[in-house]
């Protein structure tokens, strides 16, 4: 139980010359982020908005659904819906080998993992197109067979499993390194196999930051713009993703039509940015 | 249901942490490693569980050599040091994990497998907290659970690695007994690691005594007092000897 008295005030005048001093650096301070998030970040998102709707609601919708934007969006989700389940297998298999195996070569899978975070996409689809396309190493030989690699959804979804490679496995090491695997020992001399042991112990404890990291590269894969463009080919209703066709509209004098897909590309960035820090909230150890 | 340890060697890396370890046991017997840490007690109890496997030597269990034999078809109940409960599940689902992993000739039907749960907690004492999650648990609750858990799967063998290490002292006294009488209940044989020598005192039938990854003495309390083998064994046991002589039962 706890007397409640009314605290005295401090009234010593050089405390509160200090704490007067203390409140306006405090109110810069805060004025300086709060300005520089609303004109480097806040603004920009609005204007796409205002832009978009300028000519009124039915422009807007008529501009959307246009055939070509149409197939750059079922493009995109197209992309994504094979590049997710690919990413997380290869990060989860990863993340496994490097926690829990010593081999040699170790240290260069937990670098070349990386990669793809220092690396401009652009210079990623070049490589891309030097390796996979039709007078590339891999491209030509299997040119022999006719199949073709470069300009089409196979290289779409190639580099983009090579932008968003790190995502899942970056989430998973660290807590996989903190977690052990007393567990999953645990688990086997109580007679699970290994699939049981990775589907009712290992999954439950990883499943947060593997979301996470599928959100993070869910979102990058629908945003890349720079080595799709590589290896798009840019050829128009058929190779385009979204941004590629914000991008084709805006050079076409259609502005409204570019912000237009452009909230599109806004939309799945909030949805995002509120599901992130809805797992953040729930779980803020992962992070 | 006997274990028998041939000639087991261990390295990690170029440094022989097991050497050529040979050791005997009886069926239902009570049998504790006791060393300094570092001594390769550990190793040998993981070995055994068949979380590690040995560069040279085998094991024979009833008989059978299960040198190779992946660990979850040895069926030996395990308990850990820091207890590795499954955080994500309840005490009950904790216990029932053994029995639900079974391939389906010889799992037992889910009904069977509540009322197999139920009868487990109630023998260890703790069937009010089935519903709860590990991190709602004290320490020596945990280990109850831990220990019920690894008698869920009917083991053959009973491994327990430091299991009262991280309790306080009061909690380890009443739970030595519970255990003791829990796996007297039970049948069943167990190897227990320690370094305490009151906890293998008053908890084995036989001790093994290990320093450098080799058996000092293998015998029963006893007779460890009365004809330590080597000045090491003497000198490692000479605090036991006052808590014997303190009339507390062995």
């Amino acid at each position: 139980m706890t007397v409640s008295t009314s605290r005295p005030a401090i009234t010593n005048p050089k405390v509160l010359a200090l704490f007067r001093k203390q409140a306006r650096k405090r109110a810069l301070l805060i004025a300086i982020a709060i300005t520089f998030a609303l004109i480097v970040m806040a603004l920009p998102v609005i204007a796409i908005f205002t832009r978009a709707f300028a000519e009124g609601l039915a422009i807007y919708w008529s501009n959307i659904i246009m055939p070509e934007t149409l197939h750059a969006i079922w493009l995109t989700v197209l992309t994504a819906l094979i590049v997710l389940p690919i990413n997380l297998a290869f990060g989860i298999a990863a993340s496994w080998a490097i926690v829990h195996y010593r081999f040699p070569g170790r240290r260069a899978l937990q670098t070349i993992i990386e990669l793809p975070f220092s690396i401009s996409p652009i210079v990623a689809g070049l490589c891309y197109l030097l390796i996979y396309g039709s007078m590339g190493l891999v491209g030509s030989w299997l040119d022999g067979f006719d199949i073709q690699l470069m300009f089409n959804l196979t290289g779409i979804v190639l580099v983009s499993l090579f932008v968003t490679c790190p995502f899942v496995a970056r989430e998973l090491i660290p807590l996989m390194e903190i977690a052990g695997q007393d567990q999953e020992e645990a688990a086997l001399t109580l007679g699970a196999t290994g699939w049981q042991t990775f589907l009712h112990v290992t999954l439950p404890k990883i499943k947060w930051a593997l979301l996470y990291g599928a959100i993070l590269a869910n979102a990058r894969v629908i945003g890349e713009f720079g080595a799709v463009s590589v290896v798009s080919g840019n050829i128009r209703g058929e190779t385009m993703t979204l941004p590629l066709q914000v991008q084709l509209l805006y050079d076409d004098y259609n502005a409204t039509g570019a912000f237009a897909a452009a909230t599109v590309l806004t939309v799945i960035a909030v949805i995002t940015l509120v599901l992130r820090s809805a797992i953040e909230a729930r779980h803020p150890h992962g992070h | 249901m006997s274990l028998q340890i041939r000639e087991i060697s261990k390295y990690y890396g170029s440094n022989l942490v097991l050497d050529a370890v040979s050791l005997d046991f009886k069926p239902g017997e009570f049998i504790a490693l006791l060393g300094p840490s570092g001594s390769g007690k550990t190793t040998l109890l993981r070995t055994i569980a068949g979380l590690q496997f040995a560069e040279g030597g085998s094991l024979l269990f009833d008989g059978e050599d299960i040198t190779g034999l992946d660990a979850r078809k040895r069926r030996f109940g395990m308990v850990f040091q820091n207890y590795a409960l499954f955080e994500h599940m309840t005490v009950a689902d904790n216990v029932a994990f053994g029995l639900k992993v079974r391939d389906r000739k010889s799992r037992p039907s889910s009904g069977e497998i509540a009322k197999r749960v139920e009868n487990l907690l109630e023998m260890a004492q703790i069937s009010h907290l089935a519903d709860r999650y590990p991190g709602q648990l004290s320490g020596g609750q945990r280990q109850r659970v831990a220990l019920t858990r690894a008698l869920a799967i009917e083991p053959r063998l009973l491994l327990l690695d430091e299991p009262f290490s991280a309790l306080d002292a009061r909690v380890r006294k009443d739970l030595r007994a519970s255990l003791r009488s829990l796996q007297r209940q039970v049948g069943v044989g167990a190897i227990l690691v320690t370094h305490d020598q009151e906890e293998a005192f008053e908890l084995a039938d036989r001790i093994a005594v290990m320093a450098d990854g080799r058996i000092e003495q293998f015998d029963t309390p006893a007779n460890l007092l009365k004809n330590p083998s080597s000045p090491f064994v003497a000198e490692f046991l000479e605090g036991s000897e006052a808590y014997n002589h303190s009339g507390a039962g062995i």
